[in-house]
């Protein structure tokens, strides 16, 4: 393709805008001492109140942790990562307790979201999503708390989850992602700061739309949100998870651990926009996105399905899977992976088939452009219970420009004849054609990508919920600007 | 030289006694060649399924038998009969060997065209035939994944054959090369070393089939190397049909020259434990490569095809089949990595793998890999597992067919697929054969049924 200076012109206007998320946030933040330990860990849990058997089990994290090696087979490359030269607590200082209402919030912190395009204060009047903000390491607020509470619906920061229905987080907590799961997980376990915490009660269907939305502000700190849904016999949830970050030239760390739980009957929807920092063209600066989310199916008939968009982050490494038990349980992944510049992204899914007639479907697009290096690394597993069990996957990758590059890795394990897997990948590049015939038609050849990469995505984009697909559509487009021409 | 093994292979510490023994001895870098290659298997010592390219494949178990190095009297033992796949000629060329020995009594020295000459390995070494040395060692690399076994065959080689074809000559009529393993009081193990070396337009096909006699168990360390020169084509197909307590293992390296074709067919049939690792280098532009195989397994055997293409010029092109059935508690593996390196435009690579599993207890772990840095290519790959299509099974029986026939017609037209890419009519149908020999017995069509 020939460059076209014009093209180029705007590409180079737009570079500044291309983030527009990269803005600091001035507030005075409470912070943890620099660097981890056991004290570190004593901090965190005295700051959040918990109660002795939580401090223990992240104690046993922690200590376990020490011994853990980093996970290497991931087709990432990043230097190596110095855990002590970084905050593990970072809280926008509040007078005393917690802010009651909205009234009583930090109006800096309002603003700051308002620029995200999370009006908390309208949310809570116009649109019917009930938003859990997380701004570094804590919650700062959760909208129609009343509304939810009048179904039972429990959503809420995991620590006050602690203070309302111990029990549950009791239960829950670590079952699906054990602390000795791997080395980001566990160091989760033992110094997660907040997340949210969500339980349907039994046969309700969640009325509205549940979304937290993180933001990491404070300088050198990492972010380590931990996240419980459970859903009960019959209920519905679907959940939506946004995030952002300033710019900055050092990486900083997000570990977070997503734990699902289904039972019989019930249904969970996830879906995730991940538009963390991505470093500047050069790959300074960005993300260090290294999560674990996982659900587990264990009742009869229930669902789980992960939907990601995956644009930012100078490193993504993130498996969201799904522990099929129940009999006639259904997993379902739909992603769509863009990688720009100099970002790595090493992302996919497990799909662990434990019962009878569990059907799983994994949809992966992935689009790799400047000099990024993408990889799809997926498990599909038959069980020898897995009777009738079902797989189909497919994974598609497009390359744009000859210096990035795009891998598939899928692995297949069946032990059960009656079990049926199906696996189709491809790569390929924008062709010729397509834009020869789009840009006869008139149109730009960037407006064309788009509108070719738009194409390919629409499968997965078709999966999100509403209020996300129309950002989501145009996080596809600035992702990949500049990198036709 | 260090008698320090980190493994308890035993034929690794009878090395310094073995050594003398080994052919070419006295050739200079042949020794440095071999020391090298103990060395370096030394300092890795079997693979072990951490390794990534050994996940699913385990070596344990080589490491209770005790191996000894051939004897004299284990290469004698008493062939009455070859086992070929082939039907019977006494005009093709056909090369045996027992326990990795050469028996010149059961050759047959085909009419061969001039400028093509096939030896055995052991003579040459011995006489010191020096244009080895330009590709010993120098085709197959470590480069990729753990190499070890290559370098134990390295530093122990002691059989297998050198095919040269000089530029230009076709030769048509096939290349048989037989490999029994077997007969012996003895574990042993042995070393084949293969040499295919293919000038410029030349084009040949060779058959080799590894086949077990007799029970017991041993261990066969195979390494070919080959290259396929500028346009010329080579075919190269396997039957591996070892005893059933034989540890199969074989490594492949391939480089393909400009405008050049490599073909090969791997038929998996036995052994309690094989493996067949082939890496191909597609160096010119325009060079092909068509990489097919077949396995199938039964009782406990384990089977796993490891393979990787590199496509490092522009306009390179692949194409791979394989087909597995798997009955009993048998295992198998396929692992198929397609790279494209950068600078490789307009590659075009299409992999296939597809498993049946007959019984509860089999199991099949597929690893498809493609690993891509150059934007104009078109690659893909597709696996499926599962099991026989009961519509179809119900359809044949609505027709009077019964059940246990029905089941094999399924088998043979699902394998159908991967031995359609055999290109040699003579090949394709004797493998064919072997398919239809390996399904359980049942009842056959009486003519009037086939509508003749």
């Amino acid at each position: 393709m020939v460059a076209s200076t014009n093209t180029m012109e705007q590409v180079n206007d737009l570079a500044e805008e291309k983030y527009k998320y990269g803005f600091v946030t001035d507030i005075e933040s409470d912070t943890a001492p620099k660097g981890l330990s056991e004290d570190t860990v004593r901090f965190i849990s005295a700051k959040k109140n918990e109660p002795e058997w939580l401090l223990d089990w992240r104690l046993k994290a922690y200590r376990y942790w020490l011994k853990m090696e980093d996970p290497e087979w991931a087709k990432v490359k990043f230097p190596e990562i110095d855990y002590q030269d970084a905050y593990y607590y970072s809280a926008p200082k509040t007078s005393g307790d917690g802010p009651k209402s909205l009234d009583e919030i930090d109006p800096e912190l309002l603003a700051t979201y308002e620029k995200l395009g999370i009006p908390l204060r309208e949310q809570e009047m116009l649109s019917g999503v009930a938003v859990d903000a997380v701004f570094d390491s804590v919650s700062v607020a959760t909208t129609f708390k009343a509304k939810l509470e009048e179904v039972g619906v429990i959503f809420c920061p995991i620590s006050e989850a602690l203070e309302k229905c111990p029990d549950l987080v009791k239960k829950y907590l670590g079952t699906v992602v054990p602390y000795t799961d791997n080395k980001h997980a566990t160091l989760n376990s033992a110094v997660f700061t907040d997340g949210s915490f969500v339980y349907i009660p039994p046969g309700v269907r969640c009325p509205m739309e549940l979304s937290t939305y993180f933001r990491i502000n404070a300088k050198n700190t990492g972010q380590f949100e931990r996240t419980l849904i459970i859903a009960d016999k019959g209920s519905y949830v679907s959940y939506l998870e946004g995030c952002t970050a300033p710019m900055r030239d050092e990486n900083q760390l997000h570990a977070a651990v997503v734990e699902l739980i289904a039972l019989d009957d019930a249904e969970i929807k996830y879906s995730t926009v991940q538009n963390w920092y991505p470093g500047d063209e050069n790959g300074v600066g960005g993300i260090y996105n290294f999560v674990t989310k996982r659900g587990a199916c264990r009742g009869r008939n229930s669902k789980i399905s992960w939907t990601q968009v995956e644009t930012g982050s100078a490193i993504t490494w993130k498996y969201p899977s799904c522990i099929l038990q129940g009999d006639n349980s259904v997993g379902e992944f739909y992603s769509i992976a863009i990688t720009n510049n100099c970002q790595q992204a090493d992302t996919g899914t497990k799909m662990i088939h434990l019962g009878k007639n569990t059907t799983s479907r994994i949809i992966s697009k992935g689009i790799s452009a400047g000099r990024a290096d993408q990889t799809y690394r997926g498990l599909v597993r038959m069980s020898p219970k897995a009777e009738n069990a079902r797989n189909f996957t497919q994974c598609d990758s497009l390359l744009i420009g000859d210096q990035c590059g795009a891998h598939t890795v899928p692995y297949i394990e069946s032990k059960n004849k009656s079990a049926i897997v199906e696996h189709e990948a491809t790569t390929s590049t924008i062709s010729e054609d397509q834009l020869f015939y789009l840009r006869q038609r008139g149109i730009p050849p960037e407006a064309a990508v788009a509108l070719v990469v738009n194409g390919f995505c629409r499968e997965v984009l078709q999966q999100l919920p509403m209020e996300f697909a129309v950002e989501a559509q145009k996080l596809v487009g600035i992702s990949l600007e500049g990198s036709v021409g | 030289m260090s008698s320090a093994s980190p493994t308890n292979l035993s034929f690794v510490d009878g090395f310094d006694a073995a050594g003398a023994a080994l052919p070419g001895a006295e050739l200079k870098w042949l020794k440095t060649l071999r020391q090298s290659g103990f060395e370096r298997f030394n300092d890795q010592g079997l693979p072990s399924s951490k390794l990534e390219s050994w996940k699913y494949t385990r070596l344990r178990s080589l490491e209770d038998t005790k191996f000894l190095p051939v004897t004299d009297e284990d290469a004698v033992a008493s062939v009455d009969l070859v086992p070929s796949v082939l039907p019977a000629s006494d005009s093709r060329t056909r090369l045996v060997f027992v326990n990795g020995r050469m028996r010149p009594e059961l050759w047959v020295d085909g009419d061969l065209p001039d400028g093509v000459s096939v030896e055995c390995l052991r003579d040459m070494l011995t006489r010191g035939a020096d244009w080895t040395e330009d590709y010993l060692g120098k085709i197959a690399h470590a480069d990729i994944g753990n190499q070890a076994l290559l370098e134990l065959n390295t530093a122990m080689m002691d059989s297998g054959f050198v095919l040269k074809v000089e530029p230009g000559v076709k030769v048509e009529q096939l290349i048989e090369v037989v490999f029994i393993g077997g007969l012996t009081k003895h574990p042993v193990a042995y070393f084949p070393r293969n040499l295919m070396v293919l000038g410029k337009g030349a084009e040949a096909t060779v058959v080799k089939h590894h086949v077990g006699m007799g029970v017991g168990a041993y261990f066969a360390n195979s390494v070919s190397e080959i290259d396929v020169g500028e346009g010329a084509i080579l075919r190269n197909y396997m039957v591996q049909a070892e005893a059933k307590d034989a540890t199969h293992l074989s490594t492949v390296h391939v480089r393909v020259a400009r405008d050049a074709t490599y073909e090969s067919f791997n038929l998996a049939l036995g052994g309690r434990l094989s493996r067949n690792e082939v890496n191909i280098r597609l160096e010119g532009t325009g060079a092909h490569a068509s990489l097919n195989g077949a396995f199938l397994m039964r009782g406990s055997e384990h089977c796993d095809n490891t393979t990787q293409i590199d496509h490092l010029s522009p306009h390179t092109t692949s194409r791979e089949v394989f087909k597995g059935v798997l009955d009993d508690q048998s295992r198998a593996v396929f692992q198929g990595r397609l790279v494209v390196h950068k600078g490789a435009q307009k590659t075009d690579g299409h992999q296939l793998c597809k498993t049946l599993l007959l019984s509860t207890g089999a199991e099949i772990d597929v690893k498809p890999e493609l690993e891509i840095y150059a934007d104009d290519v078109k690659c893909s790959h597709g696996a499926t597992t599962g099991q026989i299509d009961e519509t179809a099974l119900f359809y044949l029986r609505s027709r009077g067919i019964p059940e246990a026939l029905a089941r094999n017609l399924l088998v043979q037209s699902f394998l159908g697929e991967a031995l359609d890419e055999i290109k040699s009519e003579e090949v394709r149908q004797a493998f064919t054969d072997k398919v239809l020999h390996w399904l359980p017995a049942a009842c056959f069509l009486s003519e009037e049924w086939r509508g003749e």
